[in-house]
């Protein structure tokens, strides 16, 4: 199993009703239903995921991520989960309080922008990072936002959004020292108490 | 592919015998009632595999398969039948015929049995609710109790949205194509001047024309008007473009030049023969009579159902937008429904509900294995 994955199966309780925004072809809503008995839903932008998702036994609905979340009722879910969707959307400050509104519980992978090998492509060479885990030239690539684990921690701590729990990992492994310069994916539980 | 459905045959029911005279939506009551529909494949033990097939505006009960010595087929073929996205080796499909129609069940070209003459204009104003209530007698006459789904496109659609309201307790899943729950101004201005064309024409007579001379030029241009509205503006630039029709040149006339012109006509003609001008009239009301969300609002409406849902939309297709699948979906959402919605990629408009079989044969048969599992 993916290491995303087994971290984010660890960060969720058994019996919990899900959504994923961004789901692909529904494979980590599927382990989520086999391994711990959940419940959910997902998003999903490409008509041809749609139709694995469907094959996977998944329910759907295809559109974008921004517009659908609307769709839904206030702390519907007990768990959101943006898994490498963010960096994709065109409003993700807005995704993340409406998915902090319709879950109780938010989960969010991002891509570490600031990883070494980014950093030293940028320093030494003066051009803009592609790496095994960010792949893209700049002209194709899928990304919007470039964002570190930094800069997300930073963005939670500004909005008033509690980070549960937090993991960085790079190449299969967890990082547990200097993420922010050693990890390219962090994983966060995310919770926000509206008063 | 499969083997296809052979020596298929039209079915009769008829219920509502006066005096237990069927009530419709108006007040009216009507009585006995007759739906034309045909069966495929076989009804398990526990008859939990029945799937209601439900047509468009201009359809039938012969959704597939071949009837005796014909060499054309049922208008769904390509999705029913062995190993078909409606696969009649697992599913018992149904498809039953509106009231209203002209295709054996009981409508306007039906003999009234108070006056022994057709019913014309005397034919009481149908609902989509009325079509449906009708169709429950019929799946009852069968001994089912709970369809595994209802499926349609456009007409179909609607039909299928209002099973799950009407009857909640009987349907396990919709799949609802290319459809609405209300028409627009844009959809009912469309119906009303297929209307007009077919009441301008003398022949209509007040719709009193049987073992006359049927209205056929204004029945004609009615089909002529949704076929333009059943393309997009691509297929028809891909399917004939400025393209004369047997002709080099321009012929300074009112003659057809164009490929487009001679199709509608054709299509026109070719229609007149098959359906009655009277129950385009009826069938067209109904659509636009139309509302599920006609007492409160949408999402208290489909509070009611029982039901998971599967929307399907088409890029191209501007009479039935993806908007209008979204409004469904949206609402669905709301009540905390089970539902997955897609809007598939094509380029042929509303047709593509009969035409795109392969992103449909790609998402129904896994949507239907995993609604008769759970119901097992």
């Amino acid at each position: 199993m993916r290491l995303d994955y087994k971290i984010i199966l660890d960060f969720i309780e058994p019996n919990t009703n899900v959504l994923d925004l961004g789901c692909g072809d529904g494979s980590l809503l599927s382990l989520l239903i086999k391994e711990k008995n959940c419940t959910g839903t997902g998003v999903e932008i490409d008509e041809q995921s749609i139709y694995k998702c469907v094959e996977n036994g998944i329910s759907v609905s295809h559109g974008d991520i921004d517009t659908e979340l609307l769709d839904y009722t206030d702390k519907r879910f007990d768990y959101v989960i943006l898994n490498e969707s963010l960096q994709q959307v065109l409003y993700p400050k807005k995704v993340i309080l409406e998915s902090l509104r319709v879950g109780k519980k938010v989960i969010v992978g991002i891509p570490n922008f600031c990883h070494i090998d980014a950093r030293f492509q940028i320093f030494f060479e003066g051009r803009v990072p592609v790496t095994k885990e960010l792949p893209y030239e700049w002209f194709d690539t899928p990304n919007l936002r470039f964002l570190s684990i930094k800069d997300f921690k930073y963005f939670c701590r500004k909005n008033g959004i509690t980070i549960i729990k937090e993991k960085a990992i790079a190449n299969d492994k967890i990082i547990n020292f200097k993420t922010n310069l050693l990890a390219n994916m962090g994983l966060f539980l995310l919770e926000k108490i509206y008063v | 592919m499969g083997k296809e459905l052979l020596n298929v045959k039209t079915q009769y029911y008829t219920f509502a015998a006066p005096p237990s005279e069927m009530i419709l939506k108006s007040g009216e009551k009507i009585g006995p009632v007759t739906l034309a529909y045909e069966t495929y494949g076989t009804l398990n033990k526990d008859k939990s595999n029945a799937i209601l097939v439900l047509h468009a505006l201009s359809g039938d009960a012969h959704a597939a398969g071949f009837h005796d010595g014909d060499k054309k087929s049922g208008w769904w073929d390509n999705m029913i039948g062995p190993n078909k996205a409606f696969d009649t080796n697992k599913y018992f499909v149904i498809c039953s015929n509106v009231i209203g129609g002209c295709k054996g069940s009981t409508g306007p070209s039906s003999v009234n049995p108070k006056t022994g003459t057709p019913y014309g204009l005397q034919f009481p104003i149908v609902t989509v609710e009325d079509m449906v209530k009708a169709q429950k007698h019929l799946i009852d006459h069968l001994g089912i109790t709970k369809l595994l789904n209802v499926v349609g496109g456009s007409m179909g659609g609607m039909q299928a949205l209002q099973w799950t309201v009407s009857f909640p307790e009987a349907v396990s899943s919709a799949i609802v194509i290319a459809a609405s729950v209300r028409h627009t101004a844009q959809q009912i201005a469309f119906n009303e001047v297929a209307r007009q064309a077919i009441m301008a024409d003398p022949d209509w007579q007040g719709g009193d024309y049987y073992g006359k001379t049927v209205p056929s030029r204004g029945l004609s241009v009615a089909r002529m008007i949704g076929h333009i509205t059943y393309m997009s503006k691509d297929s028809m630039e891909e399917k004939f473009g400025r393209k004369l029709k047997g002709k080099k040149s321009l012929t300074y006339d009112f003659s057809s030049d164009f490929e487009v012109e001679g199709y509608l006509r054709h299509q026109g003609d070719s229609f007149v023969q098959r359906f009655d001008a009277n129950s385009w009239l009826y069938i067209s009301k109904a659509l636009d009579y139309f509302n599920l969300a006609e007492r409160g609002n949408l999402v208290s409406v489909l509070s009611k159902t029982k039901a998971s849902f599967l929307i399907i939309s088409f890029t191209s297709d501007w009479l039935y937008p993806s908007e209008q699948s979204k409004e469904i979906v949206k609402a669905l959402k709301i009540s905390g429904k089970d539902v997955t919605d897609i809007e598939i990629n094509s380029n042929y408009g509303h047709d593509a509900f009969l035409v795109e079989i392969e992103g449909q044969s790609k998402i129904i048969p896994p949507y239907l294995e995993r609604i008769f599992k759970r119901t097992k």
